[in-house]
């Protein structure tokens, strides 16, 4: 149990996908300027990073990994170059049956969080933490810690990131430093930040 | 042969050179379409891993824009995403197949962020916006360019983290360190991740300077209310 825990405080903040790997900075740029909307991306992501990194984790345990057929009576097979194709054609399914659910089942989360769903297929935090998954080798249960911690990450990364921003238009700033330059100086400030964590043993 | 020549030479047309140039600085697709950023940021510690990852995106973009707009007419429009994608992950593979043979060192340093081309916008914004329009070898040209825009701007991150970082340029020593006897005393913070936000930052800051018309308009201004100017308020 307490090496769940430290991996999920370790997802969450040391190594943070946002700030320290600066995975879906694209997004992470783009939809911060508002906390409300920031925010809803964030849940979004940590949930389908929560399904998906598991997904993965399953897939490639039971089929690429070498000698993962070996259940099929398959021998000496190492398919694992296929995890990219594979992981990515998974989330892309995965996105897109979660969009199906929420509309059927969930109208209201899927308002809030529709728009945000195609946009997270393509969206490297979630194919980045299903790379980690497999590149750490971690086992099932750790996968889904994994998942979830470092949706929260990101998710906790993009709301302060909001927050900021929100509070920086009141600020005097050079004209050609306005939007994209100070915000990415105000990210590498934020970084900065989060590295405090890094000292942290666990 | 001489057929062959001619026919490079009326490739390079004006429009050729817009397409090959533009991306690098005026229409970059880092500092002002905002695409790419994450591999842009994650892997310019270091010179030579910059270098190979820029190569190998622009490869990708270059071929990617290629096949994509070869087979255009024929991509239904409501599955155009996931034969993109599809399209893109195999090239990848091959480059990451291809890595892991020739330079594997450099691959495990790159770590996941080869496979992260895949998701790279430049790819997907390229193949979405320019390849799905235009025949191949226009496309493939346009690959090239916005990959080399790319570029500049990741060698440039690399080449102030590297230098002011450890005093080295790909292995080889620029400065003398001070604990070898030397002069320079590494600024270890270009090391760690923040650096690279730091420099991009700056980057824009001076490509906007240069280039007014880059500038973003401003959301809210200071009202100058001293002078009693017109249209301080929004």
């Amino acid at each position: 149990m307490e090496a769940y825990i430290s991996l999920f405080v370790k997802a969450v903040f040391i190594e943070n996908l946002a700030l320290s790997f600066f995975l879906g900075m694209c997004t992470f740029i783009a939809v911060s300027k508002k906390i409300s909307t920031a925010m809803g991306l964030g849940i979004a992501v940590m949930i389908v990073q929560a399904i998906t990194v598991p997904a993965n984790n399953f897939m490639y345990h039971t089929l690429l990994k070498e000698d993962a057929l070996s259940w099929l009576g398959i021998k000496g097979v190492d398919l694992s170059f296929l995890a990219l194709l594979s992981c990515i054609g998974m989330i892309a399914a995965l996105v897109q049956i979660l969009e199906m659910v929420l509309d059927k089942f969930f109208p209201a989360l899927y308002f809030a969080l529709g728009i945000f769903l195609p946009l997270i297929t393509v969206n490297c935090a979630i194919l980045g933490g299903s790379l980690f998954m497999i590149e750490r080798d971690y086992n099932f249960g750790e996968s889904v810690t994994y998942g979830i911690g470092s949706g929260l990450g990101w998710a906790l990364a993009i709301t302060v990131m909001a927050g900021v921003r929100e509070k920086l238009k009141y600020s005097d700033i050079p004209p050609a430093l306005q939007g994209l330059g100070i915000t990415f100086i105000t990210a590498g400030l934020m970084s900065l930040g989060f590295m405090a964590f890094s000292g942290i043993q666990l | 042969m001489s057929a062959v020549i001619d026919d490079k030479q009326s490739i390079l047309n004006d429009e050729t050179k817009k397409v090959l140039i533009d991306p690098l600085v005026s229409n970059n697709p880092i500092t002002l379409q905002v695409l790419g950023i994450c591999s842009a940021l994650a892997v310019t510690s270091k010179m030579s891993t910059s270098l190979i990852m820029a190569l190998a995106l622009t490869l990708v973009t270059a071929f990617s824009s290629a096949a994509i707009s070869a087979i255009r007419n024929h991509i239904p429009g409501s599955i155009r995403i996931i034969v993109q994608m599809t399209i893109i992950a195999s090239l990848v593979i091959v480059v990451d197949q291809v890595l892991k043979a020739v330079a594997y060192d450099v691959s495990k340093q790159l770590s996941v962020f080869v496979g992260l081309i895949i998701t790279n916008c430049i790819v997907m914004g390229r193949a979405e916006a320019y390849a799905m329009k235009n025949p191949p070898l226009e496309s493939f040209i346009d690959g090239i360019g916005n990959g080399a825009g790319y570029s500049l701007i990741l060698i440039t991150v690399a080449f102030f983290r590297e230098t002011l970082g450890s005093g080295k340029l790909l292995g080889y020593e620029v400065f003398k360190l001070t604990k070898d006897g030397g002069w320079y005393d590494p600024n270890g913070l270009m090391l760690l991740p923040p650096s690279a936000f730091f420099i991009i930052g700056i980057i824009i800051w001076t490509v906007r300077e240069l280039r007014p018309e880059q500038r973003e308009n401003q959301d809210f201004k200071i009202m100058s209310i001293a002078h009693g100017e017109e249209g301080g308020h929004h």
